[in-house]
């Protein structure tokens, strides 16, 4: 029982961290209506980029206080994430309004070699460390209630709990703020909204960044835990079964759908995965957005999709 | 006016109803058409006609009601079936196949009778290029029948939009329709251009037989060549009859003036 | 002035329907074939024949067979690399368990097996699309990078999937040296395109494009999409598994699951945007500018004299991918076959400007 559930608190802060990369889809998505099969090499370039400030300014700057050194590391991989998107919108984004939603698809996938390639070639191609403090030493918890008590992560929990305090705030952003309802207008339609004087270009640009800061969030997380590497951006592949599962346009979906991920991932794993030869990680999450969209193709969240004639 | 004598009745809607969720699009709409007959319907915009269409042809299916076309009853129709029984339209919006050129949009039209299967097309000798040559005289015809020769290799994309519209017929035509449903076929064009509508419209009611049933808000165009004339309003029903009952119906001017009911 | 048309008339539908109507064309291609057939293999050093026109050929029957499906069809798939290992390791099944079995039906046999994968993996297709369906077709990827890596039986009982062919022969002929892999590669990819044009500008190309432009009017017309579709991932998961087969047999020898991996997918999509989505002739260009595009990046430097290493080579690849996948899509979606169109419209009023 105690395995069952270490099993599955892991399954579930597996799932908290695909949750927070699937978060950045879902809101390009839900403001611009474009797929961003970016995301990923978005989390590995801030990663990147915060892991190696953090390595280089206190050569430059000669301060050492690791949490300054941290905060300006943070500072500068958002104002690097906010010029990507200001780039992505200007080069990109904006040149391929009128394309079908294919076209954009792969604009993406093109952007994402092209981070992937950058990134290396301006911060390097190592595994970096990124140490923000996180407490590295697992903990047991519930030792009066079963036999050897179940082991958690400190680390995984506070990922969780920052994940939820983004998700919150997110909510809030849209839900309260006038720049929050502008995004949602214009994810609901781009003409009218431009017809009541919103600027559409200037809305991408802080949704991508808004993205962006997702990223860094995601990187820094992800970073902390497995070090700073190139496979960061394949993780991020998986985080597309997460939006099918919690539908595209929804913030809340990219939580439980990244949970349902993450354990369904690790339980069957740990259950199914010896009768078949284990590893079938590589692949349950896909089938099992396969099989959804077979089902309910707008996920438990998204909006329905309806085929105007 | 029809030419050919009209027959018995061809297609029966009978209380069809249709709401997209709370939106009521039709409620409780019963006509008849005949066949070889040009029947219009005619209604304020969002009266429900082009929903009509799209229930006759399969595309939406009514929540209540029945079709009966020929016979035979549905209460649900798939586009395909429609096809298959011999029912072709074309659309407001037209839905032409952007990316290839007018031939081959009114070859499209041909799918139906094309038999040889792949392994054949792969090598195209033989009853491959055989159908392929015979589809090619039968939509050559109907080429020159709407009289788009010079445009045949064009991109249908770069064409101007009275001429897609033809396309559009031509390749409704292309079913060898027993019942050809034209939505707003001359919308958008200027007096010369629904001269030669018209006038395809009606040749093809005269020498084939079709039957006619045209949404049209050219109300000159709808009494000149309709035999009969159906009225939607709001999603329902207002006026049934010959163009003359139709025009002095005190509902449908209502209507059309916008009185409060 | 060169390439008129004039006196060119057609008498005839047939004629009229020929794959290159004007007789310039017509020149051109024999002689392309005239080069490809005779005078390469005679003259060509073997390091271009082994490293540059073999994997350009399986590359392009490859990107022939997905250009079908997503150019066509309109139906997106990142899933190629896995139908690719499929018709590579079914060929080598029916190679290795069966004594005496014949190459070109091994390879035949492959590309059949990747038919019924495809069509399977296709069967979402019915039901969702664009976006919705790529992330099927990655199911359909990493399902069978897992099954060949996994699933005993599938490999011969092979370690780690990794399983290899000598010795091919076709009639008794030897396929060893470089020249007699290219004249076998060389002749399939001509037959498979020949076969793949045809389709495509019958009645199946037709109904294809119909499907891609405008589902719902297609199904007015008489079209079943259901039909369309399956024969589209069928026709083109074929192709994909012969060429699969092709790469294992022919240009690696040995192989595993990893020769057959996402990055393979992306790479033969890259190909067919690139090239031009929905023709033939683009799925040539983007094959031979994803070829040979990594082979003059590594070798650029040396030439104009700085020296790269290769790690920011591959990294500087990547980059300069990313950049032209945007580029084309801004400046010319339809790919390097539209440019080609293009410069031949122009040259049909060369000298004059318009």
């Amino acid at each position: 029982m105690g395995f069952f559930l270490e099993t599955l608190l892991g399954g579930l802060m597996t799932g908290m961290l695909y949750s927070l990369i699937a978060l950045g889809f879902v809101l390009i998505f839900k403001a611009s209506g474009v797929f961003n099969f970016a995301q990923g090499s978005m989390v590995l370039f801030a990663a990147l980029a915060m892991a190696r400030f953090a390595e280089w300014l206190p050569h430059w700057t000669g301060l050492s206080n690791k949490f300054l050194v941290n905060a300006l590391a943070l500072l500068v991989a958002l104002a690097i994430m906010i010029v990507v998107a200001w780039l992505i919108e200007r080069l990109v984004l904006g040149k391929l309004v009128n394309q079908e939603g294919i076209a954009l698809l792969m604009a993406t996938l093109g952007v994402a070699y092209f981070l992937d390639g950058f990134g290396q070639v301006l911060f390097g191609s190592d595994i970096y460390k990124l140490d923000v403090g996180m407490p590295k030493d697992p903990v047991i918890v519930l030792d009066k209630v079963l036999p050897g008590g179940v082991l958690v992560s400190l680390e995984d929990l506070i990922a969780a709990g920052v994940a939820a305090a983004l998700v919150a705030l997110l909510a809030v952003f849209f839900q309260k703020t006038s720049t929050g309802r502008a995004l949602r207008a214009v994810a609901d339609d781009h003409q009218a909204a431009q017809a009541i004087g919103i600027r559409l270009s200037r809305i991408w640009v802080i949704v991508w960044s808004v993205a962006g800061f997702v990223a860094i969030v995601a990187g820094i997380i992800w970073g902390s835990k497995l070090g700073v590497q190139f496979s960061l951006s394949l993780v991020a592949l998986k985080a597309l079964p997460v939006v099918i599962l919690g539908g595209l346009t929804s913030v809340p979906g990219a939580i439980v759908g990244g949970l349902l991920i993450g354990v369904g991932e690790k339980l069957s794993e740990v259950y199914i995965g010896p009768y078949l030869g284990g590893g079938i990680e590589i692949w349950f999450a896909y089938v099992l957005a396969l099989l959804f969209l077979l089902v309910r193709p707008q996920g438990l969240f998204g909006e329905k999709i309806i085929d105007r004639v | 006016m029809s030419a050919r004598q009209v027959g018995d009745i061809i297609l029966a809607v009978d209380d069809i109803s249709l709401a997209f969720g709370g939106v009521k699009a039709l409620t409780g709409i019963s006509f008849d058409v005949r066949e070889h007959e040009v029947r219009a319907i005619i209604g304020p915009n969002g009266a429900g006609k082009s929903s009509l269409l799209n229930c006759i042809n399969g595309v939406y299916t009514p929540q209540k009601g029945r079709i009966r076309f020929r016979n035979e009853s549905f209460a649900q129709m798939s586009p395909h079936r429609a096809a298959v029984m011999g029912i072709a339209r074309t659309f407001q919006n037209l839905a032409l196949f952007k990316g290839m050129s007018v031939l081959d949009n009114i070859m499209t039209g041909r799918s139906l009778r094309m038999r040889s299967n792949l392994l054949w097309q792969a090598i195209r000798i033989g009853p491959a290029q055989r159908e392929e040559l015979e589809h090619r005289e039968f939509v050559e015809k109907i080429i020159d029948f709407l009289e788009i020769q010079a445009y045949r290799k064009t991109p249908v994309g770069r064409l101007p939009y009275g001429l897609q519209k033809r396309v559009d017929l031509g390749r409704a035509l292309a079913m060898e329709p027993v019942m050809l449903l034209l939505d707003e076929p001359m919308a958008g064009m200027n007096l010369e251009e629904k001269q030669d509508m018209c006038r395809f419209i009606l040749d093809v009611n005269d020498e084939f037989g079709t039957t006619i049933v045209l949404i049209e808000h050219d109300m000159g165009v709808v009494m000149d060549i309709s035999d009969r004339v159906v009225v939607l309003d709001y999603g329902r029903k207002i006026g049934d009859g010959t163009p003359d009952d139709v025009r002095n119906n005190r509902d449908v001017i209502d209507a059309y003036l916008g009185t409060t009911h | 002035m060169l390439y008129r048309e004039n006196g060119q008339f057609k008498t005839n539908y047939r004629a009229d329907q020929q794959i290159f109507p004007i007789l310039q064309d017509r020149i051109g291609i024999a002689i392309v074939l005239l080069i490809a057939f005779v005078l390469v293999p005679l003259t060509a050093p073997e390091y271009l024949l082994r490293a540059i026109l073999i994997p350009f050929l399986i590359l392009s029957l490859a990107a022939l067979g997905l250009n079908i499906l997503v150019g066509y069809c309109g139906q997106i798939s990142l899933g190629t690399g896995a139908f690719m290992a499929v018709g590579a390791y079914a060929a080598y099944n029916f190679q290795a368990r069966i004594d005496g079995f014949p190459l070109l039906l091994s390879l035949l046999c492959g590309g059949l097996c990747a038919t019924l994968v495809g069509v399977a993996f296709g069967i979402p297709s019915l039901r969702i699309k664009g976006l919705y369906l790529a992330v099927a077709t990655l199911a359909a990827q990493f399902f069978v990078d897992w099954a060949f890596l996994r699933i005993k039986w599938l490999t011969n009982d092979s370690t780690s999937g990794s399983v290899s062919v000598a010795g091919l022969q076709i009639f008794g002929l030897r396929i060893e040296s470089p020249e007699q892999k290219y004249l076998f590669c060389l002749a399939i990819v001509a037959v498979f395109a020949l076969g793949a044009k045809n389709l495509v500008r019958g009645a199946i190309g037709r109904e294809w494009m119909a499907i891609r432009d405008m589902d719902v009017a297609a199904s007015v017309i008489g079209i079943r999409p259901m039909y369309a579709k399956l024969t589209a991932f069928a026709v083109s998961s074929f192709i994909v598994g012969v060429a699969g087969a092709l790469w294992g047999f022919v240009y690696l020898g040995t192989w595993e699951p990893a020769a057959f991996s996402i990055d393979r997918s992306f790479q033969l999509l890259f190909m067919v945007i690139i090239g031009g989505l929905g023709s033939i002739m683009g799925s040539f260009f983007g094959a031979a500018f994803i070829v040979v595009l990594p082979i003059v990046l590594d070798n650029l430097p040396y030439w104009f004299g700085i020296p790269v290493d290769t790690a920011l080579a591959s990294h500087l690849t990547f980059m300069i991918f990313g950049s032209l996948i945007v580029f084309f899509l801004i400046v010319e979606p339809h790919g390097i076959a539209r440019l080609w169109s293009t410069a031949k419209e122009k040259l049909r009023l060369w000298p004059f400007p318009h």
